[in-house]
């Protein structure tokens, strides 16, 4: 799939080929840091751009084919920002009900069933559903933004960086329910973050993008503990865990800016790149294994076991 | 400590007649040392350094035992001889590059304001020393980013910008309320090495406020924990990460997920319940309705025990207690 933007006179292809298969009741992550796509990605997947070639399809549906109503009801979103998501001039049961209204097809008592039922399940309380977003704290809110999320019991939700503007220990909060409702909606989520050990927590597959096009995939496990691709060891080695015997580390990444309206010939990677050699400035590299797991790089390693040593990746 | 930098005993901010932001915190920051204050949202970190500039709104009213900088008495300092401090000797840092950086004035002019005021300087000279601090930040083509206007830049350069602009004339101590909070990790990491360059460097006092505890592992020297307006823990980094004693420390510690050691069918740890707001003229613990361990007296006077030298904590349960109460 390919998706671009206009910027003036300049176009940007901010994701460039991206195929991705999630099993049903699984939870890709995808990271990546500004540029990448991630953001774009969700955007064309749920429907709110239309891309430039390529499909989503859900259940074998493809979702181009289906007007709004009915992929609504295929897929459905949970964005970053509780402050800007829901409409501060509506109370709770309105946003949340809002989903259902939408399709025409339900009747009233549904309705107020439905709701009353999702936001229950989300611990929003019957006082709170008729106050306004104001009223509430972040937690509170994003809570409110996964019940409508729920409401039309989705088969895919996109969550992008749902937790990243809460507090710590909201956040955990936050996760705990994404996960319970998974298991008992039996639901599949496409999840951007750019936190990664959120990802290694909730993800049963991730994937890396770098510019527009995805790096690195593998089954969570498997890709912490043996990052292939080179960006993805530089991610991992900067991320700053809570232990005082350690510095902040020097992932070798250099100064160059990834700039989606420029990207760079050969391996998009390769200006930041510790180990990039004359092929990597010429050819861009092909994507390596399938099934869920793969690699874009020259010189990825074979899948071999690596070792964290003092915050940085060694061969074991 | 011999006298320190920034001495603050029992800062105190209301806003209007109901709400305490900050509820009697002291810090004391020593010359060259990393001192970061750590707490979520509303805990009263970013509203404390406001105050140590005294840039709270009008509304505010802060008060506070001592209120000093290099033995410079700051509570009852007229504004005159604060604005030859501020910027100056004591410099400022903020979370969004974007918002803090004037969008209609060229990096260039705003990088060389505070220099040629503070220091009466020409503008050749102000100009070269700002392309000599961008080049030490690591901003690329300085003589270029002059001209330019923040919104060409990124936001590590425009963080950048900010860390050159706040050691133009030198200070003593930076203030920088979440720096790289909104910022891509792995420029994170950058940004935060240059931090701790510039402080040896320079000679430089950092106070870095934030609520990501892995930051504070990684750069501080002593750590804040700040809750509701009130320091619940005080220690060095190496003692608060091995050996922390407040249950809000320890709860935060237990809620952030740590890649390589997760188990991930067990729920993360996390702090039911949400940040109280605190009117002015409240009692006791406020973080009791949040508490495992917390029981009718915790609505009561709260000591401040010690657990180590340099450690102390507000609270009425050692460590010890709060496992029995747990196993109970």
């Amino acid at each position: 799939m390919a998706g671009g933007i206009f910027t003036q006179a300049r176009h940007v292809i901010a994701v460039d080929g991206v195929s991705l298969s999630v099993p049903a009741g699984s939870v890709l992550g995808v990271v990546g840091e500004s540029g990448c796509g991630k953001s774009t990605l969700a955007r064309l997947i749920l429907g709110l751009m239309a891309p430039t070639s390529g499909d989503t399809l859900v259940h074998g549906q493809s979702l181009a084919s289906l007007d709004r109503k009915a992929r609504a009801r295929l897929i459905q979103p949970v964005f970053q920002d509780p402050f800007s998501s829901l409409n501060p001039r509506q109370t709770i049961q309105e946003i949340v009900s809002l989903p259902l209204v939408a399709q025409g097809t339900y009747k009233r008592e549904e309705i107020v069933k439905l709701t009353a039922d999702i936001l229950d399940r989300v611990g929003i309380s019957r006082v709170m559903a008729t106050r306004l977003p104001s009223e509430l704290s972040g937690g509170q809110r994003q809570r409110v933004a996964i019940a409508r999320a729920l409401v039309i019991k989705p088969k895919v939700v996109v969550c992008d960086e749902p937790t990243s503007a809460l507090d710590v220990s909201v956040q955990a909060q936050i996760l705990n329910l994404l996960s319970d409702l998974r298991r008992d909606f039996n639901l599949t989520y496409l999840f951007i973050s750019h936190n990664l050990a959120v990802i290694e927590h909730i993800a049963s597959t991730v994937a890396v993008m770098y510019l527009g096009r995805i790096v690195e995939m593998n089954e969570t496990d498997a890709l912490f503990r043996n990052p292939r691709h080179p960006y993805t060891r530089a991610l991992l080695e900067s991320v700053l865990t809570p232990d005082p015997s350690l510095g902040i580390p020097d992932v070798g990444l250099g100064d160059v800016i990834p700039d989606p309206s420029n990207i760079p010939p050969g391996c998009r990677f390769h200006p930041r790149c510790r180990i990039a050699v004359d092929r990597c400035r010429h050819e861009a590299p092909k994507p390596a294994g399938g099934d869920g797991r793969m690699v874009e790089c020259h010189l990825a390693t074979p899948d071999s076991p690596l070792q964290l040593v003092g915050g940085q990746y060694a061969q074991a | 400590m011999s006298t320190p930098l920034l001495d603050i005993e029992d800062l105190s901010i209301t806003f209007g007649e109901k709400t305490a932001a900050v509820r009697g915190a002291s810090f004391q920051i020593g010359r060259g040392e990393t001192h970061c204050i750590v707490g979520e949202s509303g805990c009263g970190k970013s509203v404390s350094a406001l105050a140590i500039m005294n840039l709270l709104v009008r509304s505010a009213k802060r008060t506070a035992k001592r209120l000093s900088f290099a033995g410079e008495d700051l509570l009852g300092m007229d504004e005159r001889k604060m604005a030859r401090i501020r910027g100056n000797r004591m410099a400022m840092i903020f979370q969004e590059p974007m918002t803090s950086l004037n969008p209609a004035y060229t990096i260039g002019s705003q990088l060389t304001e505070s220099y040629r005021r503070h220091k009466r300087a020409p503008q050749s000279e102000a100009v070269e020393r700002a392309v000599k601090l961008m080049g030490r930040v690591g901003i690329t083509a300085p003589e270029i980013r002059l001209g330019q206007f923040p919104h060409q830049l990124s936001g590590g350069l425009r963080q950048r910008v900010m860390i050159a602009m706040a050691l133009m004339c030198e200070p003593e101590l930076l203030i920088a309320d979440e720096p790289t909070t909104a910022l891509d990790v792995t420029v994170q990491a950058q940004i935060l090495r240059l931090l701790n360059e510039l402080k040896d460097e320079f000679g430089l006092s950092i106070l870095l406020i934030t609520h990501d505890l892995g930051v504070v592992a990684r750069v501080a020297d002593h750590v804040s924990v700040m809750y509701a307006g009130e320091v619940v823990e005080r220690a060095s980094a190496a003692q608060l990460f091995a050996d922390p004693q407040h249950p809000y420390t320890r709860g935060l510690l237990s809620c952030i997920p740590v890649p390589g050691r997760l188990d991930r069918d067990k729920p993360l740890g996390s702090i039911p319940g949400v940040v109280p707001q605190i009117a002015v003229g409240f009692g006791g613990c406020a973080f009791r309705s949040r508490c495992s361990f917390a029981d009718g007296e915790c609505a009561g006077q709260i000591p401040s025990q010690t657990a180590t030298a340099g450690h102390t904590y507000l609270c009425r349960l050692t460590p010890a207690s709060q496992r029995e109460r747990a196993t109970a």
